[in-house]
């Protein structure tokens, strides 16, 4: 009896958290729903703009996509990071160890994207891995993905293009990491990674930090890191969804298609290029794209130059240089920058 | 207690160790942050997520930055 009422008060907290997240699930769709007719509402009837005037289209389309993008990030990041708390670089580790090349390329790019990962653990990552006895190829393939197949990238590609946009950029950035890492290991480059990678020793005990937590732990995560991203990102997704209102309202349709479109084989390598030295990661270039690919710019020109823009970044090259040697970050750069505007071309040859 | 925030300096290690501090005010403790930053040392931890935190030599968390009620619960368990 007492045992029974022990279970029903235990069990009391999680029925209340879940019963939050529900709450919000409904909120969320509620929002969503009305969002376009309340900003139309809004800009056009209580503000009196003109639909058809560049002000009134461009007022219009910053503030719906401004609302649109935040409530997809917070919804998306919010099932990610619950989903992901199951997941960690530690146990990915654990899960890679003993693979061999080829396969373990394939393994370590798949985990790449489900292991939760910040691009300032490139390092200690990189570090942990090889020290362990992990191929450097295998190793180069997690550290390619991770940043390459962002999730809330995935989601939002879906939310803006459909899921065959979603689903070719994910096959291509897994793609490019099971290849470029495949390579970089057939290239026998061990000799350009910092010795002291090799001499580092793993003296404390694995810990899996992903293990033993409650549900409404897993949940206050995802509120935690919906909180952290917006408060990181919101900047860069301003000057995105602004720049992209811009183009809506003044920049004429079917502008791009003379400067960048499909038939013009340099728009790849320079989207590419472009995207090297800006930083930003996927959700905050995404409103951009949206505006770019709206006007003209050809699929595969616009996600070679998100997938360059995440991809390959100066600082994880500053902070990865650390490890590397800059003959090995050169081949880095040159494999994954290939993969990236092979990518690009199939995309404009095929959509 | 001796603590110590693992991570090269990226924005979320500065967040965590702020946290750290806040939380070690509003618990009346007071104990030393190092901030470790050397990659050999931090991996020597077998962190392979940055930032993490190391409470008396045992790694606690890695590669989240926590809010401050969890950092509490964690400093409170660890200095009973």
């Amino acid at each position: 009896m007492t045992l029974l009422a022990e279970a029903q008060v235990s069990r009391r907290p999680i029925l209340r958290s879940w019963g939050k997240v529900l709450a919000a699930v409904a909120l969320w769709i509620a929002l969503y729903a009305v969002n376009r007719t309340f900003w139309e509402w809004v800009v056009f009837d209580a503000a009196g703009l003109d639909p058809e005037t560049r002000l009134g289209s461009a007022v219009e389309f910053f503030v719906y996509d401004t609302t649109k993008i935040l409530l997809l990030l917070t919804g998306i990041i919010f099932v990610v990071t619950v989903l992901r708390s199951f997941m960690s670089v530690e146990r990915t580790r654990a899960l890679l160890g003993g693979r061999r090349e080829g396969v373990g390329n394939v393994a370590a790019a798949g985990l790449g994207v489900a292991t939760p990962f910040c691009s300032c653990s490139a390092v200690p990552a990189f570090i942990g891995f090889v020290a362990a006895g992990m191929p450097l190829g295998v190793t180069m393939s997690f550290l390619i993905a991770s940043p390459m197949v962002n999730e809330v990238a995935i989601v939002m590609l879906f939310g803006l293009f459909g899921w065959q946009v979603a689903a070719l950029y994910v096959g291509a950035g897994l793609s490019i990491a099971i290849i470029a890492g495949w390579v970089i290991g057939r290239l026998r480059l061990e000799s350009l990674v910092e010795p002291f990678v090799f001499e580092t020793s793993l003296r404390g005990r694995p810990i899996d930090l992903s293990a033993g937590l409650s549900w409404s732990d897993r949940f206050a995560m995802g509120r935690q890191e919906v909180r952290n991203i917006i408060a990181k990102i919101w900047p860069y997704l301003l000057v995105g969804i602004g720049v992209g209102a811009a183009i809506h309202g003044w920049v004429p349709e079917d502008f791009f298609v003379d400067v960048a479109g499909p038939d013009n084989p340099l728009a790849v390598p320079v989207a590419t290029l472009v995207g090297i030295p800006l930083y930003s990661n996927a959700a905050g270039v995404l409103p951009l794209v949206e505006a770019l690919q709206a006007k003209g710019l050809a699929m595969g020109t616009v996600l070679a130059f998100m997938m360059s823009v995440v991809a390959l970044s100066l600082p994880e090259l500053i902070l990865l240089r650390r490890v590397l040697k800059p003959r090995l970050l050169a081949v880095f750069v040159a494999v994954v920058g290939i993969g990236i505007m092979t990518v690009g071309f199939l995309f404009n040859l095929v959509l | 207690m001796e603590i110590k925030v693992l991570g090269s300096g990226c924005a979320n290690c500065k967040t965590l160790e702020a946290r750290t501090v806040e939380a070690l005010d509003s618990l009346g403790l007071q104990a030393p942050i190092d901030e470790v930053t050397d990659f050999p040392q931090i991996v020597a931890y077998d962190v392979l997520s940055t930032p993490a935190l190391v409470i008396d030599e045992e790694v606690v968390l890695a590669g989240r930055v926590p809010s401050v009620d969890e950092l509490r619960r964690l400093l409170v368990n660890h200095s009973s």
